[in-house]
């Protein structure tokens, strides 16, 4: 008899305590568990990317990149620049070493890399078709064992003729490039031009989370790849903005330039 | 027996301790629940019609009235439709369809809403000219409308940006559209509209309004001429990635002269010149500067013609603001391949002047009927050359007669050219012209007068006011 006065009390505490939980306005999907911050750029200090993370990649590298993309990466601030505490990738229409376009990309190999945890940026993308700008990162075996056996993880791929949506991607070996495992999130009632968002993974051993704001959109895990998990080791970041390509094709008529997109910071967590 | 009544008043407990938590948990009624705006219905037309009223259909003059019905069977994931069945080019009831859609009642406030949206599909793959909204047939202020949409045989969805809600508190012009067959033909075909409704989509972005199509254009007047602003135009980003232009209304706009002692400008986007000098109108749509302008050159008061004070009775006038002009076919008949002369009439306190550019030789022409002059004995004619006189400079005033058979050619024509030079031609004020009839041998008849031509520009500009034949 006790013993039940007792349970049932505890029943109507919990019950309780369930119900005021439930009723709390503050309910959102739990996407980010990592909160230990290891590193951070806030691009508050103006003039080049700090060098104590980031360095460039200069040319159009073979073939544009393996893309076939337009643009000469340049490091002149015409095409990134740290100012108004963002970063900010330009990609313009010029004539500059045989390339129709410039534009930049930086990348921490050698000064940042990271294995698991927490990488997130907040970003403002630009509008156009032919826009391919990237948060991305590379295995930084990528030297010993070329490309895909490195591992791509494509935090946030966009294309500026679909101003709605991003890609969340793992390349590898046996699931690169056209076989790449992706997905896409399309924002319901906002744009990825008009207004920040903020883009991010978590990762741990057998696991990539991908969420976009409050959203968790994608979990990608071994048994989603058609071949050899190699995200078990450190991997390094790269932001920049291609002009054209195998993805995006050509910028057109109404792809108005210059273009920017917006990075208002890069952080990671554990 | 106690047990039973314990387990009662404990379970009793649980469940009122449910019941109060779950109570205070809802939300209370917000201060601004209880607004006065009107009312902020999205819907238009999904299985029904949704606040229309009972009277809200009005085709346009010359379209046909029967155009619109209710389809019971088709529909955009339902069985309900509206259908529009675009008529024959031949239909003795009208030969396109279009009409608004207006609310029998309160009109609505869409200030929470970007966008108007609906869902199409048509009989066969056609372009529809307009769809819209903001037509009420009272002052149509906020009008917005995009031009030639691809419609195909399956259900899509278009979107007309709301270039800026703001300013729709009360409207009652819901949609409008305009739908003919010059692309089918001439032949009749059917489009169906589904959950017609205003949205806030969110995914909308403004790239940018223009007046004047984007251009920076400039126009000279005088004190009193009016002018209007044109061009104007908004073109938005879709969520697709796809920029739509819409052609709006000057109501949108805050317009502003940089002079404004040369030239006012009023919210309707009309121009007044009020004296000598250059002022630019530029535009403002929701604080956002539009790209283009409109600059007036201002000459300053300008001189009228001499008013006629000749009788109406004794006077067949071709153009005059003083009598009752008979039918003119054009005042210009931009005679390809060698004629530059391009007009730019403009009208100064209600006084209509003829204004020839690029003036090299012109024609006015009034055969339909032509004109019997034989009861009349004088040409007249007043002329203005703005600018300068050069030596040997003409003007050549010719009179033409069609003959008997009315019509040019033939065989029967005659006409006759009477020159005139320095000093009569001057610059800087008006040439009376009157040239008898009795000086014109050329003119066999006067019986089928169709023409005056005007011969000896030099590329600048000559005004004409005041033609007319009189006794």
């Amino acid at each position: 008899m006790i013993l039940k006065y007792n349970t049932i009390k505890y029943l109507t505490l919990t019950t309780s305590m369930f119900v005021i939980m439930g009723c709390s306005s503050d309910e959102k999907q739990t996407v980010t568990t990592m909160n230990q911050l290891v590193m951070q750029d806030e691009f508050d200090e103006d003039g080049a990317p700090n060098s104590t993370y980031w360095s460039y990649n200069i040319g159009t590298g073979s073939n544009g990149w393996g893309n076939n993309e337009l643009q000469y990466y340049t490091d002149r601030p015409e095409n990134v620049v740290v100012e108004d505490g963002m970063l900010k990738i330009t990609a313009r229409r010029e004539l500059y070493m045989g390339s129709n376009y410039t534009s930049a990309r930086i990348l921490t190999k050698g000064k940042v890399e990271q294995k698991y945890g927490r990488i997130e940026a907040r970003i403002k993308l630009p509008l156009g078709q032919g826009l391919w700008p990237a948060f991305w990162m590379l295995g930084s075996d990528i030297d010993e064992v070329g490309w895909p056996a490195c591992g791509e993880i494509d935090i946030m791929e966009y294309l500026g003729n679909n101003p709605t949506t991003v890609l969340g991607t793992v390349h590898g070996p046996g699931y690169s490039a056209g076989e790449s495992i992706s997905k896409s999130y399309t924002l319901p009632n906002s744009r990825f031009d008009t207004d920040f968002h903020i883009f991010g993974i978590e990762w741990g051993e057998d696991y990539i989370n991908y969420y976009i704001d409050d959203v968790l959109y994608n979990q990608i895990t071994p048994e989603d790849v058609p071949g050899e998990w190699v995200f078990d080791q450190p991997f390094y970041i790269i932001l920049n903005m291609a002009v054209g390509g195998n993805l995006p094709g050509s910028p057109n008529a109404e792809t108005a330039f210059p273009q920017t997109m917006l990075v208002d910071y890069i952080r990671i967590y554990q | 027996m106690k047990n039973l009544k314990f387990n009662c008043l404990a379970g009793f407990l649980l469940l009122s301790t449910i019941v109060i938590i779950n109570t205070s948990c809802e939300r209370e009624l917000s201060d601004d629940a209880t607004e006065a705006t009107f009312p902020k219905v999205a819907e238009i037309f999904i299985e029904d019609f949704v606040g229309m009223g009972s009277n809200f259909y009005f085709p346009y003059g010359g379209s046909k009235p029967t155009a619109w019905s209710v389809d019971r069977e088709e529909g955009y994931n339902s069985n309900v439709s509206m259908r529009f069945d675009v008529p024959n080019a031949n239909d003795a009831e009208g030969n396109y369809a279009g009409a608004i859609f207006r609310i029998d009642g309160a009109g609505r406030n869409l200030t929470e809403f970007d966008a108007l949206t609906f869902y199409v599909k048509a009989s066969q793959g056609v372009t529809i000219s307009e769809f819209g909204f903001g037509e009420d047939f009272d002052q149509n202020k906020y009008m917005a409308t995009i031009t030639n949409v691809s419609v195909g045989t399956n259900w899509s969805k278009v979107i007309i940006p709301i270039p800026d809600a703001s300013k729709l508190l009360q409207e009652k012009g819901m949609f409008r559209y305009a739908a003919g067959t010059q692309g089918t033909n001439g032949m009749a075909y059917t489009f169906w509209i589904d959950d017609l409704k205003f949205e806030k989509l969110g995914t909308i972005r403004t790239i940018g309004a223009a007046i004047m199509n984007g251009n920076n254009a400039s126009v000279n007047t005088f004190v009193g001429v009016n002018s209007n602003i044109t061009g104007i135009i908004s073109t938005f980003n879709l969520p697709n990635g796809q920029n739509q232009i819409v052609n709006l209304s000057t109501a949108y706009f805050e317009f502003t002269s940089s002079n404004p002692a040369v030239a006012s400008v009023d919210s309707n986007g009309l121009v007044t010149s009020l004296s000598a000098g250059t002022t630019v109108i530029t535009a403002t749509i929701n604080g956002v500067q539009a790209s283009g302008s409109l600059t007036i050159n201002c000459s300053g008061n300008f001189t009228h013609a001499p008013t006629p004070t000749r009788n109406q009775a004794n006077v067949i006038s071709i153009f005059s603001d003083a009598y009752n002009n008979v039918p003119v076919n054009y005042y210009n008949g931009y005679w390809a391949p060698w004629q530059t002369t391009v007009s730019s009439d403009f009208t100064v306190a209600n006084d209509n002047i003829l204004n020839y550019t690029i003036f090299n030789f012109v024609g006015i022409e009034f055969s339909a009927p032509t004109v019997n002059a034989n009861s009349m004995t004088h040409f007249h004619l007043d002329a203005f050359i703005p600018g300068s006189i050069a030596p040997g400079r003409q003007l050549r005033v010719i009179v033409v007669d069609f003959g008997a058979d009315g019509a040019f050619g033939g065989g029967d024509d005659t006409r006759h050219s009477t020159t005139f030079t320095a000093p009569f031609l001057v610059s800087q004020n008006w040439m009376s012209i009157d040239i008898p009839f009795s000086a014109m041998p050329g003119l066999a008849s006067r019986s089928n007068l169709a023409q005056i031509i005007l011969e000896g520009g030099d590329g600048s500009v000559i005004y004409v006011d005041n033609v007319y034949f009189y006794n």
